[in-house]
């Protein structure tokens, strides 16, 4: 019974998002049903599309998954976007450094630095919020300014594409070597090896939760933080390694962003949407939508990524501007969030109707 | 019987799905008289008063009030018809003042303007009828927990309630406030209320009731008077066995001093020293019990010795010889301590986990739990189904959350977790409180045959009868000093509370 509840009731705020487009494609003049054919034909129609779909959930799944990592523990992770950055510099800076080192050396090397770089950036907050009890909500936005304005420097000093310094000096370092791309599963389509990654991952970080000590300290912290640290445990470093974990998956997904782009390097438009597609935002989205449970992230991130791209099938097909799907995003947020409300109230009735009173 | 009792429960019963919560139940309450309900946890008190309050709707029997049968349909009815309810956790605005407390919910007398004054009067008036002095202009959050429940009992006399139940209402209350809360009932008894007390302490039952009726799985097995009973009577009649209230303690030659403090100065949380230049030592094969009113120091030094707070400089903790005054939590453990918090859903288990994972909080690490870096499922089923048969859990499986199993049986489970670490010293505070006698006479048992293997035990509690029953040795509490320290033989409880109050200090 429960167990049921707990599929129904996202899979209920989804539709009621999508009700909800329905209505604003009704009230931009358009058929909604020419619109959500037009999103499923757009996500999944071809096998380009699909494959076009499975490389835009690749970065949500990578920070869903760390995402479930840190809120397990407790730890709110709002940097998922500072951290993809920091990944995408380090290893970029990387392949930038050994350009014509092998492809079976280099794409470990860079993969590693993606997540030593936002594994760092992660373990910050961490640090602060352990140590000197620094709310970690405010520093992990307040860390992601900072890499937009590292990044920013970087790509306009140090990384620029020599080619750029004297023209008309766009923010992008130089393209990387072809060794350095991430080789595609099947040829003469986009589908890259971050996929089967980000998937490995998202199961790496379920047997890591739910099946090793590591994953029980945390979950011990972040349930209940004084029978953890009262059982010995500390609270201190599980908070650093859950935000450092959490970090280094967005980091990956950084690499992913970089090493598997067409344009095979890393670019700026002053912003972080420019280049992560938001993808350190959207990911918390995805990991709230799959219960915080690494496993069900994965296809919630599929979901997700293929409103991303059935919004641009959307956008060429009835003219409706791609932030319709931006909307669509924020409305499953919102059904999502109340949706925990919603649950706890039927957990309350169900109980209520099944156990007697218990202590006087 | 002479005159129509007050209330009267004829041959209640309830079922829940699976459960006969009341099984024929019937009890009355005359004016003038405090009628105990005695029971464990899940004895059916609690359904028995949300049936009289309109809660629950009984499947047969009837409820009579002066006599008459009584529709109870909710608490608002039953409040119209003169039963009032003090209910264990305070149902108080802190940030109200008692007069506004005491208003909220009743109709001004004035329509649409406030009534605050006439209320203040009121209150002014029952407070002095039956001695409970509370100002109605304080705000409630500046009052103690006894003068909240003496807010509390105002709200139902201004309701006037005629029978009054109050749900175990000294669980929150210290010593002296409870023979304050004693007296207060006492008044209210003489001027014709009628008193329901529901508790599960036998001292206190034995010391207030004019009858006690004791439940057992739904069942009256019981109605006696305090003259005709004994303690040890009515933890039989609870339990439905006999049940030893004090372990038989034999003779162990103590050992060494396992578990030393030395100067041992704590702050509080306030930044104010709760414990001041204690020294204590625990020997193997001995359990010292520290007395004390709560709040005198005993939890902040708890929390020292399990590592969990810093001592101030000049202090020194150890155990076997090996010095632990600055150590973390999982040193203390590594150097042989076990500790059993005093707040177990806060500090000892964690409320989400499953059973079996509460029981690994602490050595989920060991290499016999795992198959390589990986749980080892099957071992740690077999491991804590052990540990759950042993310590006699009641759990419908080991993947139940912990924080459904009840207060007993959580305990038992933290006993299995601390115990079964072969620990050589054992830091137990308030280990039975809130306990079933059956889980407390367990717990009792296991505290008693650790010493006996040599183990040394500090066991805080505020429970006297407790400290007497357990402990070789007792050591007194005041205001952060031990004031006293005396062989269980030499004591007395009288001497006991007299240093508990301080009476000692000076000596």
């Amino acid at each position: 019974m429960k167990r049921l509840l707990g599929a129904s009731v996202p899979l209920g705020a989804a539709l009621l998002a999508f009700m909800f487009g329905a209505i604003m494609i009704l009230f931009l003049g358009e058929d909604p049903i020419a619109g959500l054919r037009a999103i499923i034909d757009g996500a999944f129609g071809t096998g380009d599309r699909l494959a076009a779909t499975a490389v835009r959930a690749t970065p949500l799944l990578l920070v869903g998954a760390g995402i479930t990592i840190a809120f397990r523990a407790s730890v709110i992770n709002i940097g998922g976007e500072g951290q993809i950055i920091a990944g995408a510099l380090l290893s970029t800076a990387v392949a930038l450094w050994i350009p014509g080192t092998p492809k079976v050396l280099l794409i470990p090397l860079v993969i590693l630095a993606g997540l030593v770089g936002g594994g760092i950036w992660g373990a910050i907050p961490g640090a602060l919020k352990a140590y000197a009890s620094v709310n970690e909500i405010l520093s992990t936005i307040m860390l992601n300014i900072v890499a937009i304005q590292l990044m920013n420097y970087l790509l306009r000093g140090p990384m620029i594409d020599p080619i750029e310094v004297g023209t008309s000096r766009i923010p992008q370092t130089q393209r990387l070597t072809d060794n350095a791309a991430l080789p595609t599963l099947i040829d003469g389509s986009r589908l890259h090896l971050g996929v089967p990654i980000a998937i490995l991952a998202a199961v790496l970080v379920y047997i890591m939760l739910f099946r090793t000590p590591l994953g029980f300290r945390l979950r011990a912290v972040g349930h209940n933080p004084d029978a953890a640290r009262a059982a010995g445990i500390s609270v201190e470093k599980n908070i650093v390694s859950a935000l450092g974990m959490s970090g280094a998956l967005s980091g990956l997904a950084g690499v992913v962003l970089v090493f598997g782009s067409e344009s095979l390097r890393l670019v700026t438009d002053g912003g972080s949407a420019g280049f992560t597609g938001s993808a350190g935002f959207n990911g918390i989205v995805a990991a709230l939508f799959g219960g915080l449970h690494p496993l069900w992230t994965i296809p919630s991130s599929f979901l997700f990524g293929s409103l991303l791209t059935g919004a641009t099938e959307l956008q060429r097909a009835l003219q409706i501007p791609n932030a319709l799907a931006i909307a669509l995003n924020g409305l499953i947020v919102l059904f999502v969030v109340s949706s925990d409300r919603v649950r706890a109230w039927l957990d309350r009735r169900l109980d209520k109707s099944m156990r007697p009173g218990d202590a006087a | 019987m002479e005159h129509t009792p007050l209330l009267s429960m004829h041959n209640i019963t309830k079922t829940f799905p699976g459960v006969l919560a009341n099984d024929d139940v019937s009890f009355d309450v005359r004016n003038g008289e405090v009628h105990t309900l005695l029971g464990e946890n899940g004895a059916g008190k609690s359904t028995l008063m949300k049936i009289l309050f309109g809660l629950y709707k009984p499947d047969s029997g009837e409820i009579r009030l002066r006599g008459e049968v009584a529709s109870i349909t909710s608490p608002t009815s039953a409040i119209e018809q003169r039963v009032g309810m003090v209910h264990q956790h305070f149902m108080l605005v802190p940030t109200l003042t008692v007069a506004e407390n005491v208003a909220l919910g009743l109709t001004s007398s004035r329509g649409f303007r406030t009534d605050l004054d006439v209320v203040s009067d009121r209150i002014t008036e029952i407070s002095e009828q039956y001695g409970l002095s509370v100002d109605p202009e304080i705000d409630v959050w500046k009052l103690s927990v006894g003068e909240r429940q003496r807010v509390e009992i105002i709200k139902a006399l201004y309701r006037d309630a005629e029978l009054l139940v109050l749900d175990e209402p000294t669980a929150v209350l210290t010593p002296q406030e409870v023979a304050d809360l004693f007296v207060i009932l006492r008044q209210m008894t003489d001027a014709g209320t009628g008193i329901i007390f529901i508790s599960h302490k036998l001292h206190e039952v034995l010391e207030l009731s004019d009858r006690i009726t004791v439940l057992r799985n739904g069942r009256v097995t019981g109605h006696t008077t305090p003259a005709e009973t004994s303690r040890q009577q009515l933890a039989d009649m609870m339990v439905g066995r006999e049940v030893k209230l004090a372990p038989d303690k034999p003779h162990v030659d103590l050992g060494l001093a396992r578990l030393r403090l030395r100067n041992l100065s704590v702050k509080g949380d306030r930044g104010t020293m709760a414990v001041v230049d204690a020294d204590l030592d625990v020997h193997a094969g001995e359990i010292v019990g520290i007395a004390g009113v709560s709040g005198n120091g005993q939890r902040e030094l708890a929390e020292t010795v399990a590592g969990l707070r810093p001592a101030e400089a000049g202090s020194s903790v150890s155990i076997d010889d090996v010095d632990l005054t600055t150590a973390t939590p999982a040193r203390t453990r590594a150097a042989g301590l076990s500790y059993v918090p005093e707040e177990r859903m806060k500090d000892g288990a964690v409320g989400e986990f499953q059973v079996s994972e509460n029981l690994l909080l602490i050595n989920h690490a060991e290499a016999r739990f795992r198959r390589g870096p990986l749980f080892d499922f099957a071992k740690i089923r077999d491991h804590c189904q052990e540990l759950v048969d042993q310590f006699s859990v009641k759990t419908p499986s080991l993947a139940t959350p912990t924080s459904s199993l009840s207060g007993g049986n959580i305990q038992k489970l933290i006993m299995a977790r601390e115990l079964e670490s072969k620990p050589s010293v054992i830091l137990a505070a308030q280990p039975t409180r809130g306990v079933d006698i059956g889980a407390a006479e367990y717990i009792h048992s296991q505290l008693v045959e650790q010493r006996n293997e040599g183990v040394a035990i500090l066991m805080i509690s505020e429970d006297l009868d407790e400290i007497l029953g357990l402990a070789d040795r007792i050591a007194v509490m005041f205001e952060g000093r031990i004031v006293k320290v005396v062989d269980r033989e030499n004591a007395t409880k009288e001497e006991l509370g007299l240093a508990m109050a301080g009476a000692e200090v000076d000596a």
